[in-house]
């Protein structure tokens, strides 16, 4: 007999009823007075519920690709149309987000979209005025075997959230994916959605097999250049790469992927020069935490100044180059000592560069505190990082939206209903 | 003794009856700004602080989940992983950052603690001293 048979009602009752999940989050607001000005999250994420899919697939214009999804969202759940993750020691078992992973949403009803409900209410309790928001599910969609299927999904998701989703709050901003695999499609979407209000920039994401240096993708910098809007690319991980498979944890490939898989790609973008080439063009790196930007600084411009031959396209040192792009907080790494994570603030130039990141609900999300409650900053220079950037980037409008919700929501497993499967990093 | 307020020498608050605690159950209260949780745990009564120290998440609202252990054998080779359901550690719901129940140390670096407060019974009452 295990002792989990011996004592089965002691685990058992681990599973209450809880308040407000974020109550904490909202106190921690209050006390630093991140309501008294703005604060931009410029990466959060929703989870692709049968229902949000429900009311997607209507826009996939291919009659193939949208039977499929019918099909597949009727048998199983959205995850399966994007396949490909390998699934290991999750946490979703132990962290607990309202309305996932079996815990049930209680959150009143408004009319609004559930998915807007819910990212307003998490907004407002962290004292967040605007977010840019995008899919769990289509991090991965990178590495899908058919670009027309990446493409359509991707074209489907951006009218489903453009005119269903979004209009529903203007606090909800997204940056639309990037079928990078299909460039011409890629470009349509940027030609096609950029006009849009609740559209201030576009995502690719990271795990993906096409170098980004490509002359294919000149016309798609060109124009984004021509617009002005930020090209961000999202980090993730693939324990399916030839050298992530050689890991055997979650941990591992989690904590590697997410920093090289954004790693590859910058260094192809500096070594060939492409921010000579699009001077104009915003570069914006997300969820790949901060610790990497050093290492890469340091290792790019020492093996640069040896082989300055290799790369005549510079005309200044690799670290000159990521000074001028952005990037985001998120998953701050903060076990180190304070002068070390000062120092990563400083080579990166942070109080210009640096963009805060929720990452909410994702099971790693940073708080505002997380970056308010640095020691070494000015008070100046925690509002750039909160809001201030990300409002210059974005053009978004200096106000503050958010304010401490009043209604509260309790959480409760519901057991009577299946368990989704975690869906994500 | 407590006063219809639940106060009881200035600084012990009534949590309630001990018999009503099972093995496992736990009750959250209001002292003032702060929420204490207090658990039975191997028949004990622990009480900490409703704040995690990684990112002051709501730590006492987390669920159980029992310590993991690596088994390798006396070659060095693994043979696995097994749950030693006799250590039950306290999961925050933010961040899944791991605690032991009885003694409230964060099991990834013991120096980190929760903060806890003394509980006392008295008279088939549990308290906690704040």
């Amino acid at each position: 007999m295990t002792a989990k048979q011996q004592r089965p009602e002691f685990y058992d009752r681990s599973t209450v009823p809880t308040g407000n999940l974020l109550a904490n989050a909202r106190k921690q607001a209050l006390t630093r007075g991140l309501y008294d000005f703005p604060i931009v999250d410029v990466d959060a994420h929703h989870r692709e519920d049968t229902a949000s899919w429900s009311g997607l697939i209507p826009h996939i214009e291919d009659d193939a690709i949208r039977m499929f999804a019918e099909d597949v969202t009727r048998r199983e759940s959205a995850a399966g149309m994007m396949g490909l993750e390998i699934r290991w020691h999750s946490n979703s078992g132990r962290i607990v987000r309202p309305g996932v992973n079996g815990f049930a949403d209680t959150l009143s009803d408004d009319g609004r979209d559930p998915l807007v409900r819910r990212t307003i209410w998490a907004m407002d309790e962290m004292a967040i005025d605007y977010t840019i928001l995008f899919p769990t599910a289509m991090l991965f969609l990178g590495l899908h075997p058919q670009p027309q299927v990446e493409a359509g999904l991707a074209r489907a998701y951006s009218h489903w959230l453009t005119k269903e989703i979004l209009p529903q709050d203007e606090r909800i901003k997204t940056m639309l994916y990037l079928p990078f695999n299909d460039p011409e499609a890629a470009l349509r979407m940027v030609e096609d959605f950029s006009d849009d209000p609740a559209v201030v920039g576009f995502m690719v994401t990271s795990v993906r097999y096409k170098p980004v240096h490509s002359n294919e993708f000149a016309p798609i910098y060109s124009a984004l250049q021509e617009r002005n809007m930020p090209l961000a690319f999202h980090a993730a991980y693939n324990w399916n790469d030839q050298s992530m498979s050689l890991l055997n944890k979650f941990i591992s490939v989690h904590a590697l992927g997410f920093t090289t898989s954004n790693m590859v790609h910058m260094t192809n973008m500096l070594m060939n020069g492409i921010p000579e080439r699009f001077p104009g063009l915003r570069l914006l790196w997300v969820e790949s935490g901060l610790a990497w930007v050093p290492f890469l600084m340091q290792r790019l411009d020492n093996e640069y100044l040896m082989r300055t031959a290799e790369a005549p396209a510079l005309t200044k040192l690799p670290s000159d180059y990521m000074r001028d792009m952005w990037y985001s907080s998120q998953p701050m790494e903060r076990s180190a000592k304070t002068s070390i994570i000062e120092s990563t603030f400083d080579i990166m130039e942070a109080e210009r560069t640096l963009l805060y990141s929720s990452d909410y609900p994702h099971w790693d999300f940073d708080a505002p505190s997380t970056i308010y409650d640095l020691p070494f900053l000015t008070e100046d220079a925690k509002r750039r990082i909160l809001g201030g950037n990300a409002l210059d980037l974005f053009g978004f409008k200096a106000e503050k939206r958010a304010t401490p919700p009043t209604e509260t929501t309790t959480v409760e497993a519901d057991q009577g209903a299946p368990v989704a499967p975690p869906l994500g990093p | 003794m407590a006063d219809q307020n639940g106060n009881a020498d200035g600084n012990a608050v009534r949590v309630g009856a001990a018999a009503d605690f099972r093995d496992g159950d736990r009750r959250i209260i209001d002292v003032g700004e702060r929420q204490i949780g207090v658990f039975r745990v191997d028949g004990e009564f622990v009480a900490y602080e409703n704040r995690c120290v990684h990112q002051g998440g709501p730590v006492c609202e987390g669920q159980y989940y029992p310590q993991m252990e690596a088994v390798f054998d006396d070659n060095g080779r693994s043979l696995g992983e097994r749950a030693n359901y006799d250590v039950p550690h306290l999961v925050c719901p933010w961040h899944s950052w791991e605690y032991d129940l009885r003694t409230g140390e964060m099991v990834g670096l013991r120096k980190l603690k929760l903060r806890a407060f003394p509980t006392v019974e008295r008279e088939g009452d549990v308290y906690v001293i704040v």
